[in-house]
């Protein structure tokens, strides 16, 4: 026998949930391994038997971005680009969007598809929209390297300061998306709406966000109603770190910041509640 | 002694009814009405009237007051019928599901040997699945690192670890799953044999491994219909029945106790909505009769007489290749046969697929068969290699009157589950 086996094992005491349950942090950590475990199969599983493989992370945003810089060069859409090149500026709003949009399609289903673990053993339920969000970060990473080559090619260079900026930003996107992927995924459990109700809320959400048109040009009060949609604060925040567009932190920002905090604590503790039933109705 | 498992007034209810029911075979009608209700169902919902509340939602308990405490190292066997809470129970212990009221205290880790395969991917290796597998178990990392080794042998699977699991045969990638399974080494192992999957082979590894596990001083609770494996394996049992534990004893006193009080009586088993598992439908069980020649229900058989057995069911909607029958075991656990309706080729074929409907599976079990005492009657019915509906090993029990049987004239009993009538012949040679 093992070394490993020998510790002095701990009592755990099982109780009926009483009004919000505590977040359980700890348990969270114990199980820390099994993140990593389930973001790396995530990771191996994507893009198995597919012909593109791991192509696939760049073919979306960019042919997207092909797309509206068709309609753009063409006068389609007239948007603003705060005078920068409008691949570069669809791009950079697409990145963020694309790693939000993947997050909560996968998010909200990590439960249902995962339902044979849920109702045969133990683990924090956390993991596994966790484990979600943050496997589409390798995604960002591949498509990000195009990002590279085109500011190159259009010779776009960014801030010094992009090097803490963007880190805060793309926390700021998981932090977004984690919070709204936790509502999705506990109320899938219950009603499998959500699959129906995605695919139109995510549609409607691009068209509030500056992803493909500047949201410079509004007036203050136009701009600070809009912040309301932590997303725009993302993308807007991406911009301004890579191509220092825009007015860079300012009020409408911590708004788009706190309300993306309160989602996501929101989300915790609405997932927590809900874990209780979830292997009795999934 | 320390204490494993320590139990208290524990319960756990479900609701059952509308919610769960709903749409249940995807009929149009309803999907058209529930559609047209929608608006009404969200304002009661919106404004807490109805619909989740308690008018149209029953509930059951599924545990209720249930007390006791496990020591460390002891084999525990429970016992009780289907749905008796048995499953509900395993589940709160491993924290599947959480109590609805009471509380539980389990001192270490606790696994499940039909955990097995939770997890595995199908496009993952061999190896990447044991990795992800025993982290879904709650191991470390270099905990199985160190394990691995012996985890590959013991699944005789070496040559293939790094083929995906898609590409396993059933038999390695359960002999590979239960490779992981049986090295969690976890303090406290719960088995719930009534749920093992696999063949006979596969089950009988499954009890190999838990004798083992006792032995080496791990706390084990053993959830069986097979009374003899309850009663190799385990020194203590408590018995539960509709969600309540109702005795807790030396394995044999509890087994007697549950045999002699838990069968239904007459020749007779009803089984009413209560009874029947959410999980068996389309499968909905009615009745089980055992009649004499004269097609009256008999509690004690004739030995010298045929029998009739006869299991009437619902199909709620149609299910191919089902196939019903009886096991016929022994008080003790033993199985005598075991037979199916379309075991004949004609019927097989014949009843490919059975519409809905109601229906009586019949079959004659011909004289000269049984030897004196009590043999227990279980139901089965499934798809081979599909699906089990439903199931209930010690369904029916009923008494066997040897008046009349061969060897009769010496007033000893007889070893032995049957007691056939056989063709002697005698010879002299010389």
């Amino acid at each position: 026998m093992t070394e490993l086996i020998k510790h002095e094992p701990t009592t755990i005491y099982i109780k009926p949930p009483k009004g919000f349950a505590a977040l359980n942090l700890r348990d969270l950590w114990i199980y820390r391994e099994l993140v990593f475990f389930m973001i790396w199969r995530d990771i191996k599983v994507r893009y198995k038997q597919t012909l593109l493989g791991a192509l696939w992370a760049i073919i979306q945003p960019v042919l997207t971005m092909l797309v509206f810089n068709f309609l753009f060069t063409r006068g389609v859409i007239k948007v603003q680009s705060d005078g920068i090149p409008y691949p570069i500026f669809s791009y950079t709003g697409l990145l963020p969007w694309g790693l939000f949009v993947a997050a909560l399609n996968s998010a909200s289903r990590s439960l249902t598809s995962n339902h044979n673990m849920i109702t045969k053993i133990y683990f924090p339920r956390l993991i596994l929209p966790i484990a979600s969000v943050l496997g589409g970060l390798v995604d960002f990473v591949i498509a990000f390297i195009v990002l590279i080559g085109m500011m190159v090619y259009f010779k776009v260079s960014p801030a010094w300061n992009v090097l803490w900026t963007l880190p805060l930003f793309l926390i700021l996107a998981i932090v977004t998306a984690l919070g709204v992927s936790l509502w999705l995924a506990a109320i899938n459990v219950q009603y499998r709406d959500v699959n129906y109700a995605l695919p139109f809320l995510t549609q409607f959400w691009l068209f509030i966000t500056p992803v493909i048109y500047s949201s410079a040009g509004f007036s203050e009060k136009m701009q600070l109603a809009y912040s309301l949609n932590p997303m725009a604060g993302v993308v807007n925040g991406f911009r301004w770190a890579l191509l220092g567009s825009g007015n860079g932190p300012d009020t409408s920002l911590w708004v788009s910041v706190t309300i993306s905090f309160l989602i996501l604590f929101g989300g915790l503790f609405y997932f927590r509640n809900m874990e209780k039933t979830f292997a009795d109705t999934i | 002694m320390t204490t494993a498992i320590s139990v208290k007034d524990l319960g756990k209810k479900y609701r059952i009814g509308a919610a769960q029911t709903k749409f249940k075979y995807g009929m149009l009608r309803e999907v058209l009405v529930d559609a047209a209700m929608t608006p009404v169902r969200m304002y009661k919902a919106l404004t807490g009237k109805g619909a989740r509340g308690t008018t149209n939602t029953a509930s059951f308990w599924a545990l209720k007051d249930v007390t006791f405490d496990v020591e460390e190292g002891k084999v525990l066997g429970i016992i009780g019928r289907n749905g008796a809470g048995k499953s509900t129970l395993l589940k709160v212990l491993s924290r599947v599901t959480e109590p609805t009221l009471g509380t539980v205290s389990v001192r270490g880790r606790v696994g499940s040997l039909l955990e097995v395969g939770t997890g595995f991917h199908p496009e993952l290796t061999g190896r990447e699945n044991i990795f992800m597998n025993g982290a879904i178990l709650g191991m470390k990392n270099a905990e199985i690192e160190s394990k691995f080794d012996e985890i590959v042998d013991f699944s005789e699977v070496s040559q293939f670890i790094d083929t995906p699991v898609k590409r396993y045969s059933s038999g390695m990638y359960l002999r590979l799953a239960f490779a992981v399974a049986a090295h969690l080494e976890p303090e406290i192992l719960v088995v719930d044999e009534v749920l093992a999957v696999g063949d006979a082979e596969f089950q009988r590894k499954c009890l190999g491994k838990m004798g083992d596990v006792a032995q080496q001083g791990r706390t084990v609770l053993f959830v069986s219909h097979n009374m003899s494996a309850i009663m190799r394996l385990t020194q203590e049992a408590i018995v539960l029945n509709k969600g309540q534990l109702i005795m807790r004893a030396p394995t044999q006193e509890a087994v007697d106790f549950y045999l002699s009080s838990g069968q239904a009586q007459a020749g007779e088993r009803l089984w009413d909505g209560e009874d029947v598992p959410a999980s068996s439908s389309p499968f909905r069980p009615i009745s089980l009769k055992v009649k004499n020649k004269s097609g009256k229900v008999i509690d004690t058989v004739r030995s010298i007489e045929p029998v009739t057995v006869e299991f009437e069911y619902q199909l709620d909607a149609s299910i191919t290749g089902l196939r019903v029958g009886f096991y016929l075991s022994t008080m003790r656990g033993e199985f005598v046969l075991t037979s199916f309706d379309t075991d004949a080729p004609e019927l097989f074929e014949k009843y490919d697929s059975r519409k809905s409907g109601r229906y009586v599976s019949r079959a004659e079990i011909p004289a000269d068969i049984f030897n004196e005492g009590r043999y227990s009657l279980g139901v089965n019915a499934s798809s081979f290699g599909v699906r089990r509906y439903f199931m209930d090993e010690n369904a029916l029990a009923f008494n066997v009157d040897i008046s009349g049987a061969p060897g009769m004239q010496w007033g000893e009993p007889r070893v032995g589950p049957v007691r056939p009538r056989l063709n002697w012949k005698i010879e002299k040679l010389d």
